[in-house]
């Protein structure tokens, strides 16, 4: 009974809160329900016994990726919607045919009753809890796309290392021994310089 | 009556609530009289006697800052966005405190053994970036903005390093069980095997709790007081005691990791916490001293050694310590 309670708690702060990051106006309150859906739905996993998993849902989607989104939107200081009538207008027609497809789907998953998809996984070990299971799982049968997976955040990550170097092509200037330092403010202040032509790449 | 307390559910309600109502209790005494005691060591690191007028050498100097932080004005500035800048205190200060229900603190007591009580801690330490951040956002205030912008930074860019040297005790335990941890370091502690860890954790334990000398979101001088500029009473007070909550939060997760817990000679089982709080005072003494000895990292310092020199050491040291355990199985 309690389990039942604790279930539909989180469900209806997450699906109030996923509505609401939707029809909120203000980006910032928007991402803040967003935050709050993500730890719901961390809760309903611990509900499922799946506490890894629930665990890594807060650290990465709430702890990580939220704080990023925040930090863009409010260095952005979205306040009322730039984009013109038309702009809009096509947006909300891409968002009906989605979200009707969306539905579509889900209404015959439901209606077959999940039958559909892979066989249901073996339940973990008690004893050793979900992690272990996770783990073993990861690193034996799934190992190839899970390296295929590290590949790709690799190639991200150097992706963006080389964006931002070949931009900032004079970032140490700034950092000269004892002159403050201008915080989160090196991209915009040297693409002046990349674009006169003074990065290392246009030398070679 | 009696039916509703034979009641399972209804028992491992109950005491699970009195035990919550301790550590809470304990804990927010503990964080008052830790803020005297800073004040004290700071007075004596400085040469001056620190706060001794109130009560018997100033003993009841938490109690009188309290009463005072109720009765002071609240104000909020006129832009504010009003809900985010009430919300950003609670945040401060509920992760700090929801870390502490898996934290052993004697053999027979913790809050609640889950098998994934590291994990919860580093999920509650990346959530205390939101107070810093939708603090210094909803001020509306340009130095509150730049101490909360800062702060993010920071904490993410430490939290990885955090995140990496808790691994090496995760490879020798093979649990993520504090309460595992703590049974692992029955004879030697793992700050032992571990030194390098310990040293990466402390450090990145002072950059995310923001204290000196990683204070830089509230670095006075340039930010008049960082993020909570525009913060007064009692939502002042709350982000002090969300600051002192976390100081003794993480000092707490460093002793169950690296110290060895209640683990210790001579006590009963029964007194065995008093060695996790003697611990855990060492730590926090040693924080104190850290602030008063060095001064304050700059921006470009600070993510110079998060990144270039942490993170590179944390990832070594996981690298070692696998090869290690990996030998001393297959030997």
């Amino acid at each position: 009974m309690i389990a039942q309670a604790v279930f539909a708690a989180f469900a209806g702060i997450l699906v109030v809160s996923s509505l609401l990051v939707v029809l909120h106006k203000n980006p910032v309150t928007s991402a803040l329900f967003l935050v709050s859906a993500f730890c719901s739905l961390a809760a309903i996993y611990l509900t499922l016994r799946a506490e890894f998993l629930g665990m890594v849902q807060v650290i990465v989607y709430a702890g990580a990726i939220m704080v990023l989104f925040l930090f863009v939107i409010m260095y952005l200081n979205l306040k009322t919607d730039l984009e013109s009538g038309a702009q809009i207008a096509v947006r909300r027609g891409i968002g009906w045919i989605a979200g009707g497809v969306l539905v579509a789907e889900a209404a015959a998953f439901l209606s077959r009753r999940w039958t559909l998809g892979p066989a249901a996984a073996p339940e973990p070990m008690a004893a050793a809890g979900n992690t272990q299971a996770v783990g073993q799982v990861l690193y034996t049968r799934y190992l190839f796309p899970f390296e295929i997976t590290s590949m790709l955040l690799l190639v991200a990550m150097v992706g963006a290392i080389v964006i931002s170097k070949s931009r900032g092509a004079e970032p140490k200037a700034t950092f000269e021994r004892g002159r403050p330092a201008a915080p989160a403010a090196e991209p915009g202040a040297s693409a002046p310089a990349a674009a006169a032509g003074r990065d290392p790449e246009s030398n070679a | 009556m009696k039916a509703l307390f034979d009641n399972p559910d209804f028992q491992l309600v109950f005491w699970a609530l009195v035990k919550i109502a301790i550590i809470l209790n304990g804990l927010l005494g503990l964080v008052s009289y830790m803020i005297l005691a800073e004040r004290k060591i700071a007075g004596r690191m400085q040469g001056r006697p620190g706060p001794n007028r109130v009560g018997p050498a100033g003993l009841l100097q938490p109690l009188a800052d309290v009463i005072k932080l109720f009765f002071k004005e609240e104000f909020i500035p006129a832009e504010a966005n009003r809900v985010v800048f009430h919300i950003a205190p609670m945040l401060a200060v509920i992760p700090a405190l929801v870390t502490f229900s898996v934290i052993p603190i004697g053999p027979n007591f913790t809050v609640t053994d889950i098998n994934v009580g590291l994990l919860l801690f580093l999920a509650m330490s990346s959530i205390g970036v939101y107070a810093v951040t939708l603090g210094g956002w909803s001020s509306n205030n340009k130095y509150a903005l730049l101490g909360g912008l800062r702060s993010s930074a920071q904490m993410i860019s430490y939290e990885l390093a955090m995140g990496l040297s808790t691994i090496g005790v995760l490879l020798l335990t093979g649990s993520l069980s504090l309460v595992q941890i703590v049974k692992a370091q029955a004879a030697i502690p793992f700050f032992v095997f571990q030194p390098l860890a310990f040293l990466i954790f402390m450090i990145t334990a002072l950059a995310e709790t923001n204290r000196a000398p990683f204070d830089l979101p509230e670095a006075e001088a340039e930010l008049v007081a960082g993020f909570h500029t525009e913060y007064s009473s009692m939502k002042f007070g709350l982000f002090f005691l969300g600051e002192f909550t976390n100081v003794i939060t993480i000092c707490a997760v460093a002793t169950t990791l690296f110290l060895g817990g209640w683990n210790g000679p001579w006590l009963p089982d029964s007194l065995k916490f008093v060695w996790f709080f003697l611990k855990l005072a060492a730590l926090v003494f040693v924080f104190m001293w850290l602030r008063w000895t060095f001064p304050r990292f700059r921006y470009d310092q600070l993510m110079d050694l998060g990144w270039k020199v942490l993170l590179p050491l944390s990832l070594a040291n996981v690298m070692v310590t696998g090869a290690a355990v990996y030998w001393i199985h297959n030997r």
